[in-house]
């Protein structure tokens, strides 16, 4: 019965790519972000040292007899001690004149300024100061260019990009089982929907009470409102079956009354066989509308279970006994088997239905002068079982006739015997039971009623 | 033929490089390849069973070793650094010097303490501190100076038992001199006022720590300032005349290093040159390494080592230089 509904897309995959997709875009910016300001915070520092490393060497400059004495300090260097002992140069101009370090260094024109050259095939950060220095007749400028390679900064940016890369990708892992965990929420909602769809019983048609979410209200709106229409329709048209069955009824009494004063008036051979013919016509007519009556009251009934504690070998023997004159008529005899009584809290009518329709069956379908076995039972299963010596079901039907007759396909097939199944099964499952029908060894059919409590 | 070919290959740079070394010595030489150059200011007697091992190891390789002053390693190598493979000097600012300037190659793979080595191209292998050596007999009868100010207190009292026979390095020349004397400067006054003592007594400058101790062995000074302890251990050891005597008021210790050329014609034996010093040092069960080894002990406090650090660059600046010189001459050579 489940058809396979053509699908386009996954609410799933389709927030999972986008909540994964933004978290690794998200990633992949706090990575480059953190790298980013972690290199101008490394280089700031770099800059930093240079800088005061720099100004210590202007500061020890002086004039001295006219000469310019410029005394590095030892911590001037010292301070540009690395990790990664990183190569520092340097170079002194008094005004335009070389006086002392690395001459290849050219000083920048532009005091105070950081540079990244390249010197001696390797990338390094210069920086030029200068000062000017006032002698008694002189005045002079004093430049220092100050360069180290860059070994322990890319060193550090490496570390930082280390971190910075764990740094994203525990985000990401994060964001990622986030999203996970966010879209099994948000689906969970609908699987829970259609679970309890899925997991109602045929003829449950009220309207969900559980609360959904706010964006799910109206589909479940829509769907109540769906599935009282459908109600009313089916309420509708069982009525008017049941309506329809007994307006039939009565004038095919009517119709049978006379037919039998006319058989009795009949002499001719052919004419009475004629009228015998109709009278089992309106019989079986008659008893058709009786069940299609029965059944629907056994749907409302079934929808509006009322339990009461009853003895259910008790209920089959008053049956018994009210049939047995139908079952005499064909020399059949009607054996009941029960030990003790059988309690059992169910709709005695329901139950006295489905066995009359049980043992209706049997009747149908069992030779002249046999019996027909029903027997009530406590233990394992409360069941009542009617067993005939007929021909048996169609051995290839026999799993399958209980699912066959559904509301709406009972038009299929001989209608007696298939509406009297179709009672059996309502009234089974609407004690939370089943019919279970198998065949004989020894040749005959056998319904079980089973019902749980 | 080909002997004829390896001859020329031998002695052509020898030839180019018509140098006067004050060493100079050729191990296993039977080798067929052509020899790992070794430019060292240590001398031959102290490496020489350093090398004989290294070759007993290496049996075909031969090496030379090639003997001189720190100063002029500096300038020899500068001006050829292609001539030789591995330089080896205990003048710590003009090795940082060479290696900052890129004349030394990394050697990444090499593992040694980050506070022994500079940029993974300068490589110490030994701890060795300055000391005073002292010739007995001048202090007979009283008390060995322990520190500077000792030794300054003794010769000012008696002026005319050392007047002309006290010695100590001539910075001028040598590289060694020079670094003790300006990380002596850096340390506490007391450097100069004791240059001034041993100005007014006519001291006797010094080239390399080798002829002072000749000197105090043979009784012609009596004391002599800031030579290198291990040179005067190997003489001690014959002669009880002389005492080392480590300053306890601020001790300075170098660390002699070792680097490979960057144009070294043999750049992977004279690495293993390097790994092999660096194991042989901390071996405590040869007395292959005559050198006293690196400092591992925790009391570098006490015995400051001067570091490996950008900063010994400061002195090595033509200004500071010649300020400092100045200041020096005008100290010891007095007018």
């Amino acid at each position: 019965m489940t058809h396979s509904l053509p699908v386009s897309g996954s609410l799933r995959n389709r927030l999972v790519v986008i909540l994964i997709g933004g978290a690794a875009i998200l990633a992949f910016l706090l990575f480059f972000a953190v790298r980013n300001y972690a290199t101008q915070v490394a280089q700031q520092g770099q800059d930093n040292i240079l800088g005061a490393s720099v100004a210590s060497i202007l500061d020890a400059a002086t004039i001295r007899d006219g000469e310019v004495e410029i005394d590095i300090p030892y911590a001037s260097f010292s301070m540009l001690s690395t990790p990664f002992d990183d190569r520092v140069f340097y170079a002194i101009y008094q005004d335009d004149t070389f006086l002392s370090g690395y001459p290849e260094l050219a000083v920048a024109d532009r005091a105070d300024r950081f540079q990244t050259v390249t010197f001696r095939g390797e990338a390094v950060r210069m920086i030029t100061a200068e000062r000017i220095l006032i002698g008694i007749d002189q005045r002079t400028r004093i430049r220092v260019a100050l360069a180290q390679t860059q070994d322990a900064l890319s060193g550090t940016l490496e570390q930082i990009s280390r971190n910075a890369a764990i740094l994203g990708g525990g985000f990401f892992a994060l964001a990622a089982l986030l999203s996970y965990w966010a879209t099994s929420t948000t689906i969970g909602q609908l699987q829970r929907l259609t679970d309890s769809v899925t997991k109602r019983g045929p003829q449950d048609l009220s309207p969900f009470k559980k609360p959904v979410p706010a964006e799910m209200a109206p589909l479940v709106t829509s769907l109540n409102s769906l599935m009282g229409r459908l109600d009313q329709s089916l309420s509708q048209s069982e009525d008017f079956i049941a309506e329809a069955a007994h307006r039939v009824r009565t004038p095919l009494a009517t119709v049978r009354s006379y037919a039998e004063a006319t058989l009795q008036r009949v002499d001719k051979k052919e004419n009475r066989q004629a009228m015998r013919s109709m009278v089992r016509a309106i019989d079986e007519s008659s008893r058709a509308a009786g069940q299609l009556l029965d059944h629907a009251m056994i749907t409302f009934r079934a929808d509006h279970l009322e339990r009461e504690e009853i003895d259910l070998v008790d209920l089959v023997h008053d049956l018994v006994l009210r049939l047995t004159p139908i079952a005499e008529m064909k020399d059949l005899e009607l054996r009941l088997q029960s030990d003790a009584p059988v309690a059992y809290a169910g709709d005695p009518i329901l139950i006295q239905n489905a066995v009359r329709n049980l043992i209706d069956n049997a009747l149908k379908y069992a030779p002249n002068e046999s019996a027909v076995d029903i027997v009530v039972t406590a233990a394992p299963n409360v069941q009542i079982k009617v067993c005939d010596s007929g021909p048996g079901f169609p051995s290839e039907e026999v799993d399958t006739l209980t699912t066959r007759f559904k509301r709406g396909r009972n038009a299929e097939g001989t209608i007696g015997s298939g509406l009297g199944l179709t009672i059996a099964i309502d009234v089974a499952k609407a004690h939370g039971g089943d019919l279970v029908l198998s065949n004989r060894k020894e040749g005959g059919a056998c319904a079980a009623l089973l019902l749980s409590s | 033929m080909r002997s004829i070919i390896a001859f020329i290959l031998i002695v052509l740079p020898q030839l180019i490089l018509a140098q006067e070394w004050e060493d100079q010595q050729l191990f296993n030489a039977d080798a067929p390849a052509q020899p790992l150059r070794i430019i060292s200011s240590t001398d031959t007697s102290l490496f020489a069973p350093i090398i004989a091992d290294f070759v007993a190891q290496n049996a075909d390789i031969s090496v030379e070793y090639l003997v001189t002053g720190t100063a002029d390693i500096d300038q020899i190598f500068r001006a050829n650094p292609e001539a030789f493979d591995l330089v080896i000097s205990s003048a710590m600012d003009l090795q940082l010097k060479l290696a900052n300037d890129g004349l030394a190659q990394r050697l990444p793979d090499v593992t040694h303490p980050s506070w022994a080595q500079w940029r993974q191209s300068l490589f110490a292998f030994t701890s060795e501190p300055a000391a005073i050596v002292i010739n007995r007999q001048a202090f007979a009868g009283q008390a060995i100076p322990r520190t500077r100010q000792e030794l300054i207190e003794a010769m000012r009292a008696a002026p005319e038992t050392f007047r002309g026979r006290v010695g100590t390095y001539d910075i001028r020349q040598s590289g060694l001199g020079y670094l003790f004397a300006t990380q002596d400067a850096r340390a506490s006054e007391t450097y100069w006022r004791l240059m001034e003592v041993l100005g007014a007594l006519d001291v006797r400058l010094y080239c390399c720590s080798g002829d002072m101790i000749d000197d105090l062995a043979s009784g012609d000074i009596v004391v002599a300032y800031n030579v290198l302890g291990s040179y005067a251990t190997a003489r001690v050891e014959s002669r009880d005349r002389l005492e080392i005597v480590l300053p306890s008021d601020f001790p300075t210790t170098m660390m002699r290093t070792a680097m490979v050329s960057i144009e070294a014609p043999q750049p992977s034996p004279a690495t293993a040159f390097i790994r092999h010093l660096i194991a042989l040092q901390s071996r405590t069960d040869t007395d292959v390494f005559q050198l006293p080894p690196l400092n591992t002990q925790s009391n570098d406090i006490e015995r400051a080592t001067i570091a490996l650090e950008p900063a010994l660059m400061t002195f090595l600046d033509t200004l500071k230089r010649r300020r400092f010189l100045a200041e020096w001459e005008n100290a010891v050579i007095q007018k």
